[in-house]
C-alpha cells in the first residue's frame, strides 16, 4: 500500500453576517447555499438521497438508538435545509449552523488537496452569488475551526480502509499520530481553552475541544477516534475511517501532509506492520499539550516510559513508513508516496531546529510569523484584539481580505496546485472514482436526475412510473475509464440507464 | 530511532567550521525574515478591519461538529 487509497475531506465554514452580529446562521447558511445551486446549476436539483445513511452506526459493533443520540447526530434526516450536488461530484449543504463542502471522492492526497481548495472556490462564488440577490446581506465565511467564544466546528477528513482491520488496532496507533499530527496539520489559534479562552497562542484549532479517546459523537464529547461505521460502500469489504479532530488548512502543504501521512499510516496499521507501541499516557491532555506549545519542546510520556516531543514522535512514524514503503515498493514506489515521505521528513528535520523554517509551508507557522511581527512591531500582548483579528482574517476566504491569501499572493506561501487546476475542480469530478458518474450525470442529464448520493444516482426517466435508482456502492466502479464511453455516447438519460441496465 | 540518524557526523576537521557557520546563517536568515515581517505587516495594515475588538466580537458562531 501506498499513499493511494479513496478519501475525501470536508469542511463546515465559520460564517457571519455583515454587520449583524445576531443573524441567523441557518438561514445566513442556506442563503449561500441556495445562491450557489441557483447560480450554477442549469435546471432541476437533485436531493440529496437519504435512505443509504447510518449515522448512529458505530464501528465497534453496535447502533446507537435513536432516542438517546443528540439530535445533532441526526445527520440521515432530511430537515428541508439546503442541500445540493455539485457537478464536480461534492456536497454542497447546510450542516447545522455552517455551510459545508464536502469533497467528491479522491485517489490520492493531491487531488485531496485540490477539491478541498475548489470548496474555497464554491464557498466563495456562493458567498459573493448571494450577496448579489436583492435584500440579501454581505455573508461572509471562514475556513476556520472556532469563534473562540466556546463554539467550534469541524473539518473532517475519511478514509477507506480495509474492513478486515480490528478496530482496536487502528484506536491503538492512530492516538499517538494523531496526538501528534498537529505539528505540520495544525492552523493555529490565539486563544486557549474552550469558552473564556486564555491568552496565548496555540497549533490546533481543534485540541481544545477534544474531550474522550473514542467515541462516536461529533458535536458533544468529541473523541480523538470517530467510531461512526457508515462506509458509503460494500460494508463486508470496507469502513470508512472519519477523522473529526484535524483543523481546517488553507496551506496547501498543511493539507497535502494530513491527509498523506495519515493514508500511509492507515496502510501500515491494515497492513499489521506497526509492531512499536507508541501508546501515549493521558492522550487528551498530551493532544493539548502539544498544541499550547508553538515551541515544540514540550515532551509527552509514552506508556512505556520514554518521553518524546510531538516531533519525534512524529518521526518514530515517518521511519516506519520509510522502511515500511522501502521493504513493499523499494524504488518502485509511486511519486507521491515518495514525495510525501520527503516533505513529511524534510518538515520534521526543520520543525524540531526551528519551526519557523516552516513558515512558507504549514498553516499555523506562517500565521505564528505574522503575530509575533505584529507583537514586536506594535508591542501588543496575546489579549490584543488586533491578534485576534489577524487570527480571524487569516481564514477569511476572500481574496482581498484574506490573509493567507495576501501570504500566497506576494510568494510567502507554497503552492501545490495552480489556479487553474484548483477552477477546473469547482466543476469537474476527478476522473479515478464514482464521483465522475455523479458529477457527469449531474452535468449531462440533471433533467433526469431526482436525487443522489455518495452511494447511488437516482434518475426520473420518461415513461417510467418509479424512480429508478443506480447504485454505487463501489468508489473505484464509475471512474472515466469504466463508464465515460458510455456517458460520452449516450445521447439522454434513458439512453444511459437502458445500457447500464442492458434493457 | 529516526533521531539517531539524524544527528550530524562531527569529525575533528569539521568541528570548527560546525561552531562558526550557522552563527552567520542565523544572523543573516534572522534579518533577511526580519525585513519580510515589517513588508507583509505593511501590506497587511491595509486590509485589516478597522476595528478589531468589535469586530472579533461580533464574530458569534453556532455549534458544528
Amino acid at each position: 500500500m501506498s499513499v493511494r487509497r479513496v478519501m475525501g475531506t470536508e469542511v463546515e465554514y465559520g460564517i457571519s453576517v455583515a454587520g449583524q452580529p445576531q443573524a441567523n446562521p441557518m438561514v445566513a447558511s442556506s442563503q449561500v447555499v441556495n445562491a450557489y445551486a441557483t447560480s450554477t446549476l442549469k435546471a432541476r436539483r437533485a436531493r440529496w438521497d437519504f435512505e443509504e445513511e447510518s449515522p448512529l452506526r458505530d464501528a465497534r459493533g453496535f447502533d446507537m438508538s435513536r432516542q438517546v443520540a443528540d439530535p445533532s447526530q441526526l445527520t440521515d434526516e432530511d430537515l428541508g435545509l439546503a442541500n445540493v450536488i455539485l457537478t464536480n461530484g461534492a456536497r454542497l449543504y447546510v450542516d447545522h449552523a455552517h455551510p459545508e463542502f464536502s469533497c467528491p471522492e479522491v485517489t490520492n492526497p493531491l487531488d485531496a488537496v485540490r477539491w478541498d481548495k475548489a470548496g474555497e472556490q464554491v464557498m466563495l462564488d456562493a458567498s459573493r452569488a448571494a450577496a448579489r440577490l436583492p435584500g440579501n446581506p454581505q455573508i461572509h465565511l471562514y475556513k476556520n475551526n472556532t469563534d473562540n467564544k466556546g463554539v467550534s466546528y469541524g473539518a473532517h477528513e475519511n478514509y477507506l480502509m480495509r474492513r478486515s482491520t480490528a478496530f482496536a488496532d487502528i484506536v491503538k496507533h492512530l492516538i499517538p499520530f494523531f496526538v501528534s499530527r498537529q505539528v505540520f496539520a495544525g492552523a493555529g489559534r490565539v486563544g486557549i481553552g474552550q469558552e473564556r479562552p486564555k491568552h496565548g497562542f496555540q497549533i490546533s484549532q481543534r485540541a481544545d475541544f477534544f474531550e474522550v479517546e473514542v467515541g462516536l459523537e461529533t458535536t458533544l464529547k468529541r473523541p480523538i477516534i470517530n467510531t461512526r461505521d457508515e462506509p458509503h460502500a460494500d460494508p463486508e469489504k470496507y469502513r470508512r475511517l472519519h477523522v473529526i479532530l484535524g483543523d481546517a488548512n488553507l496551506a496547501e502543504v498543511s493539507t497535502y501532509l494530513k491527509v498523506g501521512s495519515t493514508s500511509l499510516v492507515l496502510a501500515m496499521i491494515e497492513d499489521g506492520y506497526i509492531t512499536r507501541d507508541l501508546s501515549v499516557d493521558g492522550p487528551v491532555s498530551a493532544l493539548r499539550a502539544v498544541s499550547h506549545d508553538p515551541t515544540l519542546k514540550t515532551l509527552i510520556t509514552l506508556k512505556d516510559g520514554r518521553k518524546l516531543t510531538g516531533v519525534q514522535l512524529q518521526m518514530e512514524y515517518l521511519d516506519l513508513a520509510k522502511k515500511f514503503v522501502e521493504e513493499r515498493y523499494g524504488s518502485d514506489a509511486d511519486y507521491q508516496t515518495k514525495n510525501v515521505l520527503e516533505r513529511w521528513e524534510s518538515v520534521l528535520d526543520r520543525l524540531e531546529r526551528d519551526p519557523m523554517e516552516c513558515a512558507t509551508e504549514l498553516d499555523w507557522v506562517a500565521k505564528y510569523k505574522l503575530l509575533l511581527g505584529y507583537r514586536d512591531r506594535d508591542s501588543l500582548e496575546w489579549d490584543d484584539p488586533k491578534l485576534h483579528l489577524i487570527d480571524l482574517q487569516y481564514a477569511d476566504i476572500r481574496p482581498e481580505k484574506g490573509l493567507y491569501q495576501r501570504l500566497v499572493r506576494s510568494g510567502r506561501i507554497e503552492r501545490l496546485l495552480t489556479d487553474d487546476l484548483v477552477e477546473k475542480a469547482m466543476h469537474e469530478p476527478p476522473t479515478d472514482t464514482r464521483a465522475y458518474f455523479r458529477g457527469r450525470c449531474l452535468e449531462k442529464y440533471s433533467e433526469n436526475v431526482a436525487a443522489a448520493s455518495w452511494d447511488s444516482v437516482i434518475f426520473d426517466l420518461p415513461g417510467r412510473e418509479s424512480l429508478q435508482r443506480v447504485p454505487t456502492i463501489d468508489p473505484l466502479r464509475g471512474t472515466k475509464k469504466h463508464v465515460g464511453g458510455l456517458l460520452d455516447s449516450s445521447e439522454t438519460a434513458l439512453d444511459l440507464f437502458n445500457r447500464l441496465t442492458g434493457s | 530511532m529516526a533521531q539517531e540518524q539524524k544527528q550530524p557526523k562531527k569529525s575533528s576537521e569539521t568541528e570548527e567550521s560546525v561552531e562558526t557557520a550557522p552563527e552567520t546563517d542565523v544572523n543573516e536568515r534572522r534579518e533577511a525574515l526580519d525585513s519580510d515581517v515589517d513588508d507583509i505587516l505593511d501590506e497587511i495594515d491595509d486590509v485589516l478591519e478597522t476595528n478589531a475588538e468589535d469586530f472579533v466580537k461580533s464574530f458569534i458562531q453556532k455549534g458544528g461538529q
